[in-house]
Parts: C-alpha cells; sequence; structure tokens
C-alpha cells in the first residue's frame, strides 16, 4: 500500500486531501463530517474581526455547466465567514482536539495593518491549530475593502502582511494567492521574503458566470443586479497547474512548499498537482458539488495508481513534472510527428475532417465512402484532429524517426535536438556550441 | 372472461382497459432528457444520419438547436426539409433511416435518439398553435393536388408557401391519407393525424374538397383544364389477392380496411376482434394489425409469412416491438386455404422454401386455428382513374422531379414509381414536385 501520509511545512495529514478554505469548513459539524469520510485536513473557512460579516440573502452561487448538468465551474460572491470570531475559534479548539491526526490550518483576512494581524494571531494560536492560511485571494467583496485579492495584487504587501504573521506567531504562514494576477511568481516571491513557510493557489478567478437574458442581470442575481463572483472547480485547473507549475520551477521560488488548489475532482488531478511540486491538495468545488465521500475515490484512486507504478510515498512523485515545464524556445523543433488514424477504430464522423479543412491545415482526406486518412504532406501534427475526435486512441501523434523525410518540409528528420535559441529565423539566437 | 368469448367478438377487454391499450409507444421526451439526448450527436461533418432522411433534414443542426436550448428554432429547420417532421418523427423506421446511419450506432450500438428528439422539437413548435410559414404573394395559379395524404399535403404546402391556390382532393372524409387511416393507433395518439393537418393548412391557401374520387367524381382531363397543374398522390388503392381458397368466408378481410375502421372507431370496445387471429403477410401492415388486435385482446396472434425472417418489409425494431406484445412469427409458409363451414375456422399453410426459381412447396402442410384472418399482402396502385398515364412496375412511371408522361401532371408518394412506401418518402417527392411544379409555372 502505498503512503499517503504527508507532511508539510511540519503539519501532518493521512492523506494530501484538504478541503480547501470555502462553505464546506465554515462550522464543526461540516468539517467533522469531512473528517469522518476521510479527508486529511481541513482550510477553515477564513476568519476575520468583528463584528463579523454578513452575506447576500440571495443566491451566492453561479455554475457553468457541461452536459448532463455537469458542473464544470462554479463561482460565488460568499465572503468569509459570517459567524462571530469566538464561536468559531471555540469549535476550531474542540475539533482540532477530537482529531488530532487531521491537518487544521485557518484561514485568516483582517485589514491590512499590523494591530488587526496582532490581534488574531493568539487567538487563534490558542486554539491548537496547525497553522494558517493568509487569504490574499478572494477577488469578491472582501477585495473592495481593501483585503483579500487586494492584497495579493500588491507584492509589497503580501510580504509585509506575512512577515507580522511570522513576527507575531509560532504557527507556520501559508499564503493563498490570487490568480488575478499578470505573474504569479511575483507575489509567490514577496510571500517568500515575508517569510512564508508555504504558498497555496489559485484562489478563485474574478468571474461573471452567465447573464440571465430575460432580465439582463448577471448570475448570481441579486434583486435584478450581479456582481463579479470567484470561479472555481474543474474548468479552473489548467490556470492553477499552470500557476504551481511557474513557482515550481522560478529559482527564486524552487523548493518553496505550495498547496496545490483549482479544480481538483478525482485522485488524477491530484496527482497532476502533485508532481507539478504541490505538498497537499485542497478541494471545494468536487465537495460542494458531490458531498464528502468524493475523497473516497481520491485516496483509493491515488493509493492504486502509486502501487502500480511502484511510488511508495508521495515523495516519489512530489515536482516530478516540474524539470519536464520549459520555455517555449527549448522545446526541440526536430521533434517532427504526424497524425495517425486507426481505421478499424473510426465512426466516421467527420469531425477530424471538418476542424482540419476549416480551421487547420486541410491535412485530411475524405472519400467518397468516408474514409479520413492524414495528408502527410499537408499535416504540421497541431493535433487538433486528436482532440475533436470522439474516440479514445483513434488518432494518435507518431513520431517520424530520424532518418526520414518529413514530407511536409521535405527535409530529413533529426534525432539533435534543436530549439528556436538556435534557429536561423530567431534574429537573437546564440551561436551553436 | 371475456377474452376467452369464441369468435369474432366485442369487448374482449376491461371496460377501463382502452384507454391504456393505445398510449403513446414512445412517450415524448422531458427537456432535460432532451438536452442529454442531444448532447451525444457528434455534429458529423457531411453526416451520415442526413444522407440517410429521404427528406434530408439538416439533422446535426437541428439537435444543435435543442442543445442551444431553443427547440422552436430546430423544428423549423425540421419543417423546411419536412413539413410532416411531426408524424414523421412517430412514424419513420428510424431504426433503418437516419438512427440506422448514426455514427454511434457503428461506435456502440447506441444511436442518437433522432426521432425522439425530432418529436421534442416538433412538439414545442406544434404546441405553440401557430404557423410557422407566411405565403408569398398570390401567383394567381390554380393547383390542383389529388388525394390529401402525405404526398398530397406536403406537395400542397410548399405550393401554398410558395404563393400558389391550391385544392386538395380526397375520396374519404377526412384529409390525412394514410396518416389518418392506415397508421397504427399507438403511434399517432390524442388524435394527432388530424391535428397535424389542421397545423400544417394553418399556412392558407388550401382548400380540401372531400369525398371526391378521381375516376368517379372528376376526370383527370377536367382537373388539367381548371387548373394551371395537377399533382396525384393518389396512393394505392388496390389489395392483392391471397390466391388461397376459402379467401370469401366471412372472418377473413384486408387488414387495410380493418386498421382503418380501428382508426375511425369511436369506441374500441365496440370494434369485434377474433379470439385466434392469423394475419398473412410481412410488412408493417402486418405488424400494424397483429400489435394491435393483440392489444385489443386477441387470445392468440400469428404473422405467417411465406419468406424468411429477413426478407420481411417490416423492420427488425417493428418485429421485436409486435413480438414483446404476444405477437408469433412463423416464417416459410404460405395459404393453401381458409378452413371453414360458413366463416373461417383456421388457415392452412403449406412449408415453403425460396429457390433461385421461387418458392417451392415442401409439400408438408400445418393448420392454424383462426376465427378472423388478415390479408396483409401488399397493395397496388389501380390505374383506373388515368389509364393514360404511362406506368413503371405498375406505379405511375415519374422523373426525378416527379413529372409523368402527361404534361402538367407530377406525381408522388405511394402511387408513383420509385422510394419506399414510406410516410416520409412520400413527403419528399411531394415536396420535390411542389418545387417543379412551381418551377414550371413561374417559367411559364
Amino acid at each position: 500500500m502505498a503512503d499517503l501520509r504527508t507532511d508539510f511545512v511540519g503539519i501532518t495529514s493521512p492523506n494530501p486531501f484538504w478541503l480547501a478554505s470555502a462553505p464546506p469548513t465554515d462550522k464543526a459539524y461540516n468539517v467533522v463530517r469531512a473528517f469522518k469520510a476521510g479527508w486529511g485536513g481541513v482550510v477553515w473557512k477564513t476568519l476575520g474581526l468583528d463584528p463579523h460579516c454578513v452575506n447576500v440573502n440571495g443566491p451566492r452561487y453561479g455554475v457553468v455547466y457541461g452536459a448532463d448538468r455537469r458542473v464544470l465551474g462554479l463561482n460565488n460572491i460568499e465572503l468569509i465567514t459570517d459567524r462571530p470570531l469566538d464561536v468559531n475559534l471555540r469549535e476550531i479548539k474542540q475539533v482540532k482536539r477530537d482529531w488530532p491526526d487531521r491537518a487544521m490550518v485557518v484561514s485568516l483576512m483582517v485589514p491590512c495593518d499590523e494591530e488587526s494581524w496582532r490581534t488574531i494571531l493568539p487567538l487563534v494560536e490558542e486554539t491548537g491549530a496547525d497553522g494558517i492560511e493568509l487569504n490574499f485571494g478572494c477577488p469578491h467583496g472582501m477585495s473592495e475593502r481593501g483585503m483579500g485579492s487586494a492584497v495579493g495584487q500588491v507584492p509589497e504587501y503580501i510580504e509585509m502582511v506575512t512577515r507580522w504573521c511570522k513576527q507575531h506567531s509560532r504557527m507556520p504562514v501559508i499564503v493563498k494567492l490570487t490568480p488575478n494576477i499578470t505573474d504569479i511568481r511575483y507575489p509567490a516571491r514577496a510571500a517568500k521574503a515575508g517569510g512564508a513557510d508555504a504558498v497555496s493557489l489559485i484562489n478563485t478567478v474574478t468571474s461573471i458566470t452567465s447573464v440571465n437574458l430575460d432580465t439582463f442581470s448577471p448570475e448570481p442575481s441579486i434583486d435584478g443586479k450581479g456582481t463579479h463572483g470567484g470561479y472555481c472547480g474543474p474548468a479552473v485547473k489548467p490556470i492553477a497547474l499552470n500557476m504551481v507549475a511557474q513557482i515550481a520551477r522560478d529559482p527564486e521560488t524552487a523548493g518553496l512548499p505550495i498547496s496545490g488548489i483549482g479544480g481538483v475532482t478525482t485522485w488524477r488531478d491530484a496527482a497532476e498537482f502533485i508532481a507539478l511540486g504541490a505538498g497537499t491538495v485542497q478541494v471545494c468545488t468536487a465537495a460542494m458539488t458531490y458531498g464528502f465521500r468524493v475523497v473516497q475515490e481520491m485516496t483509493a484512486g491515488l493509493s492504486l495508481w502509486m502501487d502500480e507504478q511502484g511510488h511508495p510515498d508521495l515523495a516519489a512523485i512530489r515536482g516530478r513534472a516540474v524539470p519536464n515545464v520549459t520555455d517555449w524556445q527549448r522545446l526541440n523543433l526536430n521533434y517532427v510527428t504526424k497524425a495517425r488514424i486507426d481505421q478499424d477504430l473510426c465512426i466516421k464522423c467527420g469531425r477530424c475532417y471538418a476542424a482540419c479543412e476549416d480551421t487547420s491545415h486541410q491535412a485530411i482526406n475524405m472519400s467518397p465512402d468516408r474514409v479520413f486518412e492524414v495528408i502527410d504532406a499537408e499535416c504540421v501534427a497541431c493535433n487538433l484532429c486528436v482532440d475533436v475526435c470522439p474516440v479514445e486512441n483513434c488518432i494518435t501523434m507518431e513520431r517520424l524517426p530520424a532518418g526520414a523525410v518529413d514530407p511536409r518540409t521535405g527535409l530529413t528528420v533529426s534525432d539533435e535536438h534543436a530549439d528556436w535559441t538556435t534557429h536561423p529565423n530567431n534574429p537573437s539566437r546564440c551561436a551553436a556550441e | 372472461m371475456r377474452a376467452l368469448t369464441p369468435g369474432i367478438a366485442p369487448s374482449r377487454l376491461e371496460e377501463s382497459a382502452y384507454r391504456a391499450v393505445f398510449a403513446d409507444a414512445h412517450p415524448p421526451m422531458s427537456p432535460h432528457e432532451a438536452l442529454v439526448a442531444a448532447d451525444r450527436c457528434y455534429f458529423c461533418h457531411d453526416a451520415p444520419c442526413v444522407a440517410a432522411c429521404p427528406t434530408a433534414i439538416d439533422i446535426p443542426l437541428f439537435i444543435r438547436q435543442i442543445q442551444a436550448g431553443l427547440p422552436e428554432a430546430a423544428a423549423k429547420t425540421i419543417f423546411d426539409q419536412n413539413i410532416f417532421g411531426g408524424m414523421c418523427a412517430r412514424v419513420c423506421p428510424t431504426e433503418t433511416l437516419c438512427e440506422g446511419a448514426c455514427v454511434r450506432e457503428a461506435a456502440e450500438g447506441a444511436p442518437v435518439q433522432i426521432g425522439l428528439l425530432q418529436r421534442y422539437a416538433t412538439d414545442a413548435l406544434m404546441d405553440r398553435g401557430t404557423h410557422p410559414y407566411r405565403r408569398a404573394p398570390d401567383t394567381g395559379k390554380r393547383v390542383a393536388v389529388v388525394g390529401a395524404g402525405p404526398a398530397g399535403l406536403a406537395c400542397a404546402h410548399r405550393l401554398a408557401v410558395k404563393g400558389h391556390a391550391v385544392t386538395v382532393y380526397d375520396a374519404r372524409p377526412k384529409p390525412g391519407g394514410l396518416n389518418e387511416y392506415g397508421i397504427a393507433a399507438y403511434k399517432t395518439p390524442e388524435d394527432f393525424a388530424a391535428r397535424e393537418v389542421a397545423w400544417i393548412l394553418g399556412v392558407g391557401g388550401v382548400e380540401i374538397v372531400a369525398e371526391r374520387r378521381l375516376g368517379r367524381d372528376m376526370t383527370l382531363d377536367e382537373l388539367r383544364q381548371d387548373h394551371d397543374a395537377v399533382f396525384l398522390g393518389v396512393g394505392l388503392q388496390g389489395v392483392n389477392a391471397l390466391g388461397a381458397k376459402g379467401e370469401v368466408l366471412p372472418g377473413v378481410r384486408d387488414a387495410v380496411d380493418f386498421i382503418a375502421e380501428l382508426r375511425q372507431a369511436d369506441d374500441l370496445a365496440g370494434l369485434p376482434i377474433g379470439r385466434r387471429i392469423v394475419v398473412i403477410g410481412g410488412g408493417m401492415t402486418a405488424i400494424d394489425v397483429a400489435t394491435q388486435t393483440r392489444l385489443l385482446g386477441a387470445e392468440d396472434v400469428t404473422i405467417v409469412y411465406r419468406r424468411g425472417r429477413e426478407r420481411m418489409g417490416a423492420s427488425r425494431h417493428e418485429q421485436e416491438q409486435a413480438a414483446a406484445k404476444g405477437v408469433r412469427f412463423k416464417h416459410n409458409a404460405r395459404p393453401i386455404r381458409v378452413v371453414g363451414d360458413g366463416a373461417a375456422h383456421g388457415v392452412e399453410f403449406e412449408y415453403v422454401e425460396e429457390t433461385a426459381d421461387g418458392l417451392k412447396g415442401l409439400g408438408e402442410t400445418f393448420l392454424l386455428e383462426a376465427d378472423q384472418v388478415f390479408k396483409a399482402i401488399g397493395q397496388c396502385f389501380e390505374p383506373g382513374p388515368a389509364p393514360s398515364l404511362r406506368l413503371n412496375l405498375g406505379k405511375i412511371a415519374v422523373d426525378a422531379e416527379g413529372r409523368t408522361s402527361i404534361p402538367g401532371v407530377w406525381a408522388g408518394g405511394d402511387c408513383a414509381a420509385g422510394g419506399e412506401d414510406l410516410t416520409v418518402t412520400a413527403v419528399a417527392q411531394g415536396r420535390d414536385a411542389a418545387e417543379s411544379i412551381h418551377k414550371t409555372l413561374m417559367e411559364a
């Protein structure tokens, strides 16, 4: 059995699956249910200073559906906890006492002044919580008050607040980053400079999920008006993976522990985040869509996959994909592939043909009896046919061996690496070594 | 027990059971079901389903319109090609047409449910009670359409849209042709055929003249004189003879007549049904009469077909549906005589095999008890009303546009040579003839 136990900046949990700071972790009742279901840890829903926040009394969530009302993306305009601080602290303390083996991290968001932080930190520390997560990410509501992503968008503020927290608390500090910036490396570097033990990302993406065409109100609609919310769920996973990878491979932040967040729905999503350097993953939308029991698929799936691949523990896979994330200019231009269509698997829908003929390189021939074949002399190996084919593995990309002639370019394929840095068309190329 | 009443008797079912008997064979989809089903469509390039549809409905487009939440727009896509899209959604043998060609049928044996999706879309628009087409300005041209079945009304509708004035003559009291008098009741419940005709006529410019039969009440020459063009969609009036002894005994009757009587019956309980029934034939009519009599309380219903199962005109799906209702099948047997004494008591069959020279009797016979025997061995065109028309294999010869050998006369539907005898084929032929008539009249 693969060992899923996790030690993340000194915070241990039986598995790397934590519930993210969000509605599912707002109360002891929910968190206890989560622990019973098997979650390795939680980040308690963000606490603030009293008087506590209020929420809208109309809908808080908007959704983007796939087929059969499958939730692909969820957006929310819910604020941080709307319960009194002492109620939350009391419950955190009790739950941590009852579930000592689970990770209990507390998310915090208070105004950007040292006194506010100095006030709340000892209160949290007193609960016995394992660590804190600084919510510099929520893009809605609180950001209008100078908190959440309003802090996360200014690296200097991140560094300043992180430093306060390290000064005034013994707890590990995880800084939660907003994706609503142009370059995620700057806030991550700032967190590290401020002494952060780890970063977690991504928080939600600023978004409007839809417009009601009867009322012309954005959704979710509150009395005919809407405001942008934070978008999450499977739809944002690619954005999150990229940002995690950017931090993992940035020389200035390499090695900084990362808690990966964004659309984790199955074990596979989690494994991908871990391969890009995440020490734990945080989940929200999958739990909010299907309930807490989804963690059982995640732990079982990750464990089975690791066993089959011979990975004894999470350290064996953590960061394994990071060295393979590179810049475009380093990609091997001598890697030449062509699409290949398996005629036995082809169901003759013609989607590859329509896609290639209309929007790509006219590299698929369609015969009168609906046989689809790749024209190697036109195929640039863009992969669009593979992507739109409804049959898995029907179309594949096959590499031309060294020595073969690419009929499109007339050039002989070389097994040497050659990339843009040395390409003759590159005005700033380096001399070949 | 009523079911055991010997002979041919009414009221074989409990009074309360009749309503359920002819409930919708395939109930309509709910909106969510339709969205899920629509999502399975791959939006194929040059889609095989379109090629398989005799009316060439743009199926991927209409399904995408359902996906996008506008079933009414989907319906318009359907009606542009096939104004009988509602009926075709109910009666088309989709398993041999669009759904048979669906790539998902090839891939996983489960095609996109095109028929039910078409019904979902067409119901949505028809339930609005408005007609989606507006007539072009009056052209001053007058066209006679003979036969108010799918071919005739499809032709009339398209001509009316083009601005021509159309008079449709029909021998029967009600318009609709086989949609009204022929198709099994459970395929078109709640008087759908009549409602659909009324909706189609909502385009305006079409006058229906009932109970006027060509050759009896008017001649083709008279119609030609009084109109700028004539379309013949008269269907098949003749019934093939069995050629077996005892064919005239009471209890033996044509399946098509019985189905027409059933379709027009106000009170199904009053319809006399045999306890033991033999249906001779292998087409849709055989299936329809067998299934319906079984549903109406017949104890034993057997379809006997002279060739093998694979040669039956009825689709596999139809055969399975009938079998599921308890209809029994016997293949490779032909009737020798109807046995009876004042009324049919049974039919004697001989086993046959199909050889290169045709069917060959094997000498072995068997007797099936039957108090009611239905002949469903096909119908034929009766050229009586218009003897001068050139025929092709016993039906009116037409060219690709539906023109007959007589100038100014077009034909389509079952009476015209070419194409399968399906509602959808009749619609396509009527529609195309209308386009040809329009082109001809406007060039004149």
